[in-house]
């Protein structure tokens, strides 16, 4: 169980991630987009929809300094353990206010617009379920261990774990020390990952940040006519 | 000097009846699919009026279109680039579909399947967004033929101004139905020179193409951002709500690329519209986009275009590879002529500063008949030259809609047409020989054999004479002739995927994947709703219903049900 869940979860979730966005970009590049519904509602969208998104960057942007910057490059630059863990307390938790208030705003809005809810998918809504799921549980496993003193030191151990994942070499103890809370929020969160690509949340991958490179017109030559292959039903009868 | 080509199009509204004909033929040929019930990528609105969706003409509302800044530079109306890709999240100046209308189906069902009883039955409308029943208060022309003007007419952006001189406007352009004069316009992409949905689109999606000018939308790289919905001044690119992506009209590629003309152009039962090659200078067009005076932005893109009669122009035209064919089609182009050689052609809002390429000949049309039914020749130069300054329509009002409110322009064009048709009855009534310059032509400069060829032009308006449209690649063009009868290029992998084989209900909502659903072109409320709340296509194929006449046309189908 201890291998299964941190030892091979881990990769599963990241090769279904890679072989899901390739997949999705070789064959469904029509449907890669969130499918806006801000053309049935826009008063709520326009409130909750950046709260969550800016919260939940807020949140990654934490998540990746939690798991991937180790105490000792903290420690070098002067941030001690106390600063360090007021930060991640604080800072996190309004990150994660930020996007618990927003997804909370645009799922009410989801359920209760009658065109938003036609428009919504089953696909749909076990992705909500699931990202709702992996934030609270993230939000109470923070909570849970947290206070102004010392909270869990997450960095000692999760993150350890985290960063022997790209070394080949998971330190599965580690996240089997690590509280409950914890564990099933990682779990989640690693659902989540491997969920990415399969549902319209593929569209983070689609950040435009090229639009800030390129002239603002676009030309594309329409390239070489060809004849199209013959459609089904269309061929030609030797006449 | 970088020479390009365009293939563009003009209107002379003097001869729009309004029959909306063309948006028809367009909605059935290009939008009549889920998703696009409110999407008219050709509409025919009626001026005065708010047009479609309502006011789009108001840029302090709708931030279309492009603006100078301080330093005099183009920048979007509707932000910087940070700033808009700061609130991407949601957009902030997005028309809801209320600002079109909630598109709506009737359940006829209920005429056959009702219980008998006392009353007749009735095909309750039902909304194409909720399904549910729906009261229609507005649709795409509530106000076509000024139907509700008087409630409605401050609501027009060019007579509900504060300014003075908007009130004045207001004031010339009587409402008293007895009095009332209106024409159409009829409106489509304007394919610019200078486009803000193009320069607007994060991904990347939205071009030029680089043959043609056709502004089109790369349906595979569309993520359905709706900042090109934002920034088009015209408001001509759609948001597809099913599908997520953006739409627009396509210019119909497929057969300009065979030399046929668009559909709306094909249909055009007034014969009003002409479509031909322009060459411009590429390298001019920024300049041109950002002349500091709104009422300059005219005169600067009629500079931007190129005489082919030049041969420096039809030299630099084969230089920078435009084919022989294309630059013989724009010495014979009707919209060269209209635009450039007679100048009776004018663009719509010059002032968004996107340079559109879709331009219109305005409407003289009452001028004769008013002046008859006051006792003068109605058709008598002089007094033809002096009844245009009283115009029902104001020229104001005209000026307002193409030439950012300078009249100079739009009375030059109306001289010519009244001069036209003064130095024509001059001809027919033996007054002067044909050729020769009337006093009428020579009024408004022109010689009578350019008259001549303007009235042959405007009035006859044959159909090779009105369309000059060179194929993609002549030694082609049959094979592609028939490509287009049997099927549509659109439908080709990477095309816009419009048709065939993605309209799936694949696993990530309408349309995603590449399965086939049945093609279904005419369907009933109930086939809609269950296409709708399905999550997968079998729900649909399974419960399908022989409901009504129409039905979907699926072969398979039809031999399992009888």
């Amino acid at each position: 169980m201890r291998i299964l869940l941190w030892g091979a979860l881990p990769y599963v979730a990241f090769a279904l991630l890679v072989s899901g966005l390739v997949w999705r970009h070789r064959y469904d590049r029509f449907g890669w987009t969130t499918r806006s519904s801000e053309i049935y509602e826009s008063r709520l969208l326009r409130l909750a929809s950046p709260v969550f998104h800016y919260g939940i960057l807020f949140v990654l942007a934490g998540h990746l300094l939690g798991l991937f910057v180790p105490a000792s490059w903290t420690d070098a630059i002067g941030v001690r353990e106390r600063a360090y863990n007021l930060l991640s307390l604080i800072g996190g938790t309004l990150a994660g206010a930020l996007a618990i208030a927003g997804i909370a705003l645009l799922v009410y809005r989801r359920r209760t617009n009658a065109p938003v809810l036609l428009a919504t998918t089953r696909n749909d809504k076990a992705m909500y379920v699931l990202l709702v799921g992996s934030i609270a549980l993230g939000m109470y496993a923070k909570l849970s261990h947290a206070s102004f003193g010392h909270g869990y030191d997450y960095r000692g151990t999760i993150a350890v774990w985290a960063r022997s994942l790209f070394r080949l070499d998971p330190r599965t103890d580690l996240m089997a020390g690590a509280p409950v809370a914890f564990q099933v929020h990682a779990v989640v969160g690693m659902v989540l990952i491997a969920a990415v690509p399969y549902t319209r949340l593929v569209h983070m991958f689609s950040a435009p940040l090229p639009y800030f490179f390129r002239p603002y017109l676009v030309y594309r030559s329409r390239g070489p006519l060809q004849e199209r292959p013959q459609p089904r039903g269309w061929e030609r009868i030797g006449a | 000097m970088r020479v390009m080509a365009q293939v563009a199009m003009v209107m002379n509204l003097d001869k729009c009846i309004g029959c909306h004909t063309c948006s028809v033929t367009c909605k059935q040929t290009w939008t009549n699919r889920t998703g696009m019930e409110y999407v008219w990528f050709n509409n025919v609105e009626t001026r005065p009026g708010q047009g479609y969706p309502r006011r789009w003409q108001d840029q302090e509302r709708w931030r279309g279109g492009w603006r100078l800044n301080r330093r005099g530079a183009l920048t979007l109306r509707a932000g910087s680039r940070l700033a808009r890709m700061a609130s991407i999240f949601a957009n902030p100046v997005l028309p809801g579909i209320k600002d079109y209308y909630e598109p709506w189906t009737y359940d006829y069902r209920n005429l056959v399947n009702a219980p008998l009883g006392d009353d007749y039955p009735v095909a309750a409308p039902r909304s194409l967004i909720t399904g549910r029943p729906m009261a229609i208060e507005w649709s795409a022309n509530w106000d076509d033929d000024l139907g509700g003007s008087v409630e409605h007419k401050a609501a027009d952006p060019l007579l509900g101004g504060a300014g003075a001189r908007a009130r004045e406007i207001a004031e010339k352009v009587r409402f008293t139905f007895e009095e009332t004069f209106m024409f159409y316009l009829p409106r489509i992409c304007e394919h610019c020179l200078n486009p803000s949905c193009v320069a607007s689109c994060p991904s990347g999606a939205i071009y030029k193409r680089e043959e043609d000018g056709i502004v089109l939308v790369d349906q595979d790289r569309c993520r359905g951002w709706r900042q090109c919905v934002t920034a088009c001044p015209y408001k001509k690119v759609y948001f597809n709500h099913r599908t997520g992506k953006a739409e627009k009209c396509t210019f119909c590629y497929p057969r300009v690329e065979v030399g046929l003309p668009t559909v709306c152009s094909e249909t055009c039962v007034g014969r009003l519209r002409y479509l031909g090659v322009m060459l411009y200078d590429a390298e001019r067009v920024a300049a041109a986009a950002s002349v500091p005076d709104d009422q300059g932005l005219y005169e600067a893109q009629l500079g931007v275009f190129l005489d082919p009669q030049d041969p420096a122009v039809r030299a630099a035209a084969e230089r920078d590879g435009i084919p022989r064919d294309w630059i013989e089609a724009a010495l014979r182009s009707p919209v060269h002529a209209l635009i450039s050689r007679y100048r009776v052609a004018l663009p719509l809002h010059p002032e968004f500063r996107t340079l559109p390429m879709v331009w219109y000949v305005p409407p003289l049309s009452p001028v004769v008949e008013a002046l008859t039914e006051t006792g003068f020749d109605g058709e008598d130069a002089g007094n033809l030259f002096g009844a245009i300054d009283a115009l029902r329509i104001p020229v104001e009002y005209l000026a307002g809609l193409f030439t950012a409110g300078d009249p100079g322009p739009v009375r030059a064009s109306l001289d010519k047409l009244a001069a036209m048709r003064s130095h024509m009855r001059a001809v027919n009534l033996g007054d002067a020989g044909g050729g020769e310059t009337s006093q009428a032509a020579r009024a408004v400069g022109m010689s009578g054999r350019e008259v001549e060829e303007m009235y042959r032009l405007l009035a006859l308006a044959k159909y090779e004479e009105r369309y000059v449209i060179p194929t993609a690649a002549i030694g082609e063009a049959h094979g592609l002739e028939e490509s287009v009868v049997q099927g549509c290029s659109l439908d080709a992998e990477g095309g816009p995927g419009m048709g065939g084989d993605v309209h799936a209900a694949g696993p990530f909502g309408e349309d995603s994947g590449r399965r086939r659903l049945p093609l279904v072109s005419l369907e009933s409320f109930h086939v809609l709703r269950r296409r709708q709340t399905a999550d997968d296509e079998g729900a649909v194929s399974a419960a399908s219903p022989t409901s009504g006449p129409y039905r979907s046309d699926t072969a398979g189908d039809d031999r399992a049900e009888r």
